[in-house]
């Protein structure tokens, strides 16, 4: 597979504020890759520097192949969807995408007919003429796409686009962005702190916090093996338990490690990464991984008692949020909408279990401040 | 090309080098009537032959500073008297204007609101000889008829605070309007709602929320009317304003007594600008 | 609202209403009265197009007309050009840090006396002026040279005059622009010149057209800098004007002339607006 975009060990700085602290990573050609992270990650900064807005303090970035230090904006080989999408209000739909080609000195009439193609490719035949203030949101988004595409770039960078649009729209902005991706075969790395959209459309994902990469890997593996307590917590939903490490044992070739939390429920998980007994971690458990009232033939399951708070209805995705008896932690467990548990009321004691795959443990972090990436999964 | 977009070096320093002496080029003029209002000359020219102030407090037959001469200060007292009735007419005039198109509506209003803006067409030197003009008509048409002479009617000071006070109302009206389109009506609605009458809700709610305007349109119809040139120069009687002595004075020739007069005037509408814009500042 | 008289309305337009048609209408009306009379040849004052009719034979009045009307054009086009760099430098260049103190001190010499500004540029320009001292001094001329009363420093004065009113709407017109948009076109290709064609020009146009019409007004009306840096034999309009009504005492000649002036302003005027597709009221504010 060819590499589009090569970034090695890039870093930058703002006086004594370091935005992006040596990150790598390649891209793939065609692959659609995205930086998800909470605001102030130094997401945008990246991107800036992949753009061309930034140089760099450190390291180096690739596209295709050629490294693109002291190369400007209007020479690389790559464009970016702004984040309010930096239509031309004073030009026409078609001026704007003509834009980029008028600057290349493509002749007039290629302009033309590679317009008319790209608006058609994109799902607005004709709207040439029309004015941006006339266009709805997604085809704002669109013709943002388009104004880009036209010029062929080699990674096309996407810079929170689908922020500004509401709820239902971006649903379905998603799903187009990702079809549309996949027909141009145009690599893109998308940035966002929204991980449903991350998850949806990517190839990859990379995790980046203060700075740095936790994770780069595919949305399934981020979800079901975080690599760090920050990852375990940024993508889905989870519970945070504490505990600690009681005994370690081999079981069928697999390392389980019993453990204890400060309520008194004793466990069993499967471990992922170097754990000692002794250790305190955390324990991360999706909602969807307990299981409410298990079938008491179930074997090897954990299992224990929750009190019932309130019910969080919503929908399929409806919770129940409770509270371990005697004792202020808070869980929250999946409610499936299937009629069973309807009889499940605030104040009610029931049973839940969770299977020892299921789990995620990580040693707890002594030191806040110290580099994430090193805490043993 | 903008901040946050790397430049090549020559660009940018390029850039800083023009927006330098555009600032070199704007000031200079002003610096050098400044510095030349202290030198021990009798020219307001170099080579410079030491510091003195004698063209503000001396007293002498040979050189005699602004402070001692007579004519100067006269008319330095008309342009003040002028200035002083003009802000506060046009301010009245122009804040009852704003009210009247931001507010009320009635017939042919955009006719009259096209007619508020003329004034901003109309050349000032225009301005000053129609009302000449028209002023000259009514004198001769009280004479004629009635037999009375009215002063009013002849070129001099009232009729200098009548030409700048006829375009600075435009201007005055503009800064009010611009201020009055902020305000939220509901808050007159919810005063009126209270039991204030129309005229209770102006006083207390409206003028209040005006009033950085039209302290604002005080000071610039202030310093416009000090400064006025063109429409004056059809109007002035007798009694000289400011700017036209000092443009007599300037076309037969010049003493630094002229650049002393100037450091004043420079010294004054500086304080008084900044003190405008320290209270629109404070005020959003 | 009670029928009947609305006594809001009245309050505020009496003193509106006396405003616009004693100061403004009734003496445009009256000047235009003046201008279409003449004395026939018994003595007597009547009806004539004498007054326009003289204008136009006698060439030194449509000279002067054209030249200038064709100068302020010139100062308009040239303030914008040189005011349009310093704006963008301002809002778009300079770190946030001193963007508020360059915008003040940018439009603090404008609040002193157009006189005293004209005054600065004479004893700068003229032949014992500032500027040929120190060229004199550092052996660049050998005989002082008059750089005053000539086209140029005319030109030159009426710019520096008029910048103010380029500047106002221009920042303010810049201070709106997304930069977003700038950055979008460069990263599409664009470089210095096709965005400030494109994307900053298009944006500012409305300030642009703006600022041209209040230079262009302030400028053809301007008799101080003129007369006081132009040359002797290079006469503006409203010198023209004043000669009329002050030293030859032909109010009708004078009134004539200044029709045509009013007529030329606004047309103009007009004709921009036309052109940009803007309207008064929008522009000034």
């Amino acid at each position: 597979m060819q590499t589009d975009l090569s970034v090695v060990r890039v870093m930058k700085k703002f006086q004594d504020f370091t935005a992006v602290d040596c990150v790598s990573f390649d891209v793939e050609k065609g692959k659609f890759f995205s930086i998800l992270g909470p605001s102030g990650c130094g997401k945008t900064t990246l991107l800036r520097m992949i753009s061309g807005f930034f140089e760099p303090t450190s390291g180096t970035i690739e596209i295709n192949g050629r490294n693109m230090a002291g190369i400007p904006p209007n020479k690389r080989p790559v464009n970016l969807i702004f984040q309010n999408l930096a239509l031309f209000p004073m030009m026409n739909v078609g001026q704007n995408i003509a834009f980029g080609l008028e600057r290349q000195g493509e002749k007039r009439h290629v302009i033309q007919t590679k317009t008319a193609q790209m608006l058609e490719r994109v799902g607005l035949p004709g709207f040439e003429k029309k004015k941006v203030d006339q266009l709805s949101g997604g085809q704002r988004q669109r013709v943002a796409i388009a104004r880009s595409l036209i010029l062929e770039p080699a990674v096309l960078l996407l810079d929170e686009p689908l922020g500004a649009l509401d709820l239902k729209l971006r649903e379905q902005m998603k799903i187009e962005l990702k079809i549309l991706q996949t027909q141009v075969g145009t690599t893109f790395v998308y940035i966002t702190h929204d991980q449903s959209e991350a998850l949806v459309m990517s190839d990859h994902v990379a995790v980046m916090n203060k700075g740095r990469f936790e994770q780069v890997d595919t949305p399934r593996n981020l979800y079901s093996k975080p690599s760090t307590p920050f990852v375990a917590r940024f993508v889905g939903e989870n519970n945070q338990w504490d505990a600690r490490v009681i005994s370690l044992e081999e079981h069928q070739g697999r390392q389980v490690a019993a453990i204890m939390t400060p309520e008194g429920n004793q466990f069993e998980a499967l471990v992922q990464g170097q754990l000692t007994p002794g250790d305190e971690i955390d324990l991360f458990l999706r909602p969807e991984a307990i299981v409410l009232e298990p079938d008491a033939a179930i074997e090897g399951l954990n299992r224990f008692f929750i009190i019932v708070r309130s019910i969080l209805f919503d929908g399929a995705n409806s919770r129940i949020l409770a509270l371990l008896p005697e004792s202020d932690r808070e869980i929250q467990i999946s409610l499936p909408q299937t009629r069973q548990f309807d009889h499940i009321a605030p104040g009610d004691r029931v049973e839940a279990g969770w299977s020892p795959e299921s789990g995620m443990m990580f040693v707890k972090e002594k030191n806040m401040y110290k580099d994430a990436g090193t805490v043993t999964p | 090309m903008i901040r946050n977009i790397p430049q090549t070096r020559s660009y940018s320093h390029g850039f800083r080098l023009y927006v330098i002496l555009y600032f070199v080029f704007l000031f200079a003029p002003l610096a050098i009537t400044c510095i030349l209002a202290f030198n021990d000359s009798m020219f307001p020219s170099l080579p410079w032959k030491g510091f003195t102030p004698e063209w503000f407090t001396g007293n002498t037959v040979e050189r005699t500073g602004i402070f001692h001469d007579q004519i100067n200060l006269d008319s330095i007292w008309v342009s003040f008297k002028v200035a002083f009735f003009v802000s506060i007419l046009s301010t009245f005039v122009g804040t009852m204007a704003a009210f009247l198109f931001e507010q009320e509506s009635f017939p042919f209003k955009s006719v009259l609101f096209f007619l508020m803006l003329a004034p901003l067409v109309i050349p000032g030197v225009i301005l000053g000889i129609s009302i000449l003009l028209f002023s000259n008509t009514l004198g001769l048409f009280f004479e004629t008829h009635f037999g009375v002479d009215v002063g009013l009617f002849r070129p001099g000071f009232w009729l200098v605070v009548l030409g700048q006070f006829s375009f600075i109302t435009t201007i005055v009206t503009l800064i009010v309007s611009a201020r009055l389109k902020k305000f939220d009506p509901t808050l007159e609605e919810a005063a009126m709602n209270l039991g204030a009458t129309r005229f209770e809700t102006i006083v207390h709610i409206t003028l209040k929320f005006l009033r950085p305007s039209i302290l604002g349109a005080l000071a610039v119809s202030f310093l416009m009317s000090f400064e006025n040139f063109n429409t004056t120069l059809f109007l002035v009687g007798s009694q000289a304003t400011l700017p036209i002595n000092l443009y007599l004075q300037v076309r037969d020739g010049s003493t630094p007594v002229i650049n002393a007069i100037s450091v004043l005037m420079i010294g004054g509408t500086s304080l008084l600008a900044l003190v405008n814009l320290y209270f629109s500042r404070k005020k959003n | 609202m009670k029928p009947g008289i609305r006594w809001g309305l009245v309050i505020f337009i009496s003193p509106v209403l006396a405003w616009l048609t004693l100061l403004i209408v009734l003496p445009q009306v009256d000047m235009f009265i003046m201008a279409i009379r003449a004395e026939n040849p018994l003595g007597e004052m009547g009806f004539s197009l004498g007054n326009f009719k003289l204008f136009f034979l006698e060439p030194i009045y449509w000279r002067t007309f054209a030249r200038t009307a064709i100068f302020s054009v010139l100062v308009t086009f040239l303030t914008f050009l040189i005011t349009m760099p310093v704006a963008f430098y301002i809002t778009k260049v300079v770190s946030p840090k001193f963007q508020g103190f360059l915008a003040v001190l940018v439009l603090m010499p404008f609040w002193v006396s157009e006189l005293v500004r004209v005054y600065g540029w004479m004893i700068l320009l003229r032949e014992s002026g500032v500027i040929n001292h120190f060229l004199l001094k550092f052996g660049v001329l050998e005989q002082p040279m008059e750089m005053l009363y000539n086209d140029v420093a005319m030109v030159m004065g009426l710019v520096y005059t008029s910048m103010l009113f380029m500047l106002v709407p221009l920042l303010s017109a810049l201070e709106s622009l997304d930069n977003n948009l700038i950055e979008a076109a460069y990263d599409l290709g664009g470089n210095v010149w096709s965005i400030a064609m494109r994307i900053v020009i298009p944006h500012c146009l409305p300030g642009i057209v703006s600022g041209s019409i209040v230079v262009f007004m302030l400028t053809l009306g301007n008799y101080l800098t003129p007369n006081l840096m132009g040359g002797k034999n290079g006469l503006w309009f409203t010198e023209q004007i004043y000669n009329q009504f002050i030293a030859s005492f032909n109010w009708n000649q004078g009134s004539a002339f200044g029709f045509l002036l009013l007529i030329l302003s606004s047309g103009i005027i007009w004709l921009g607006l036309k052109l940009t597709h803007q309207r008064l009221g929008k522009v000034v504010q």
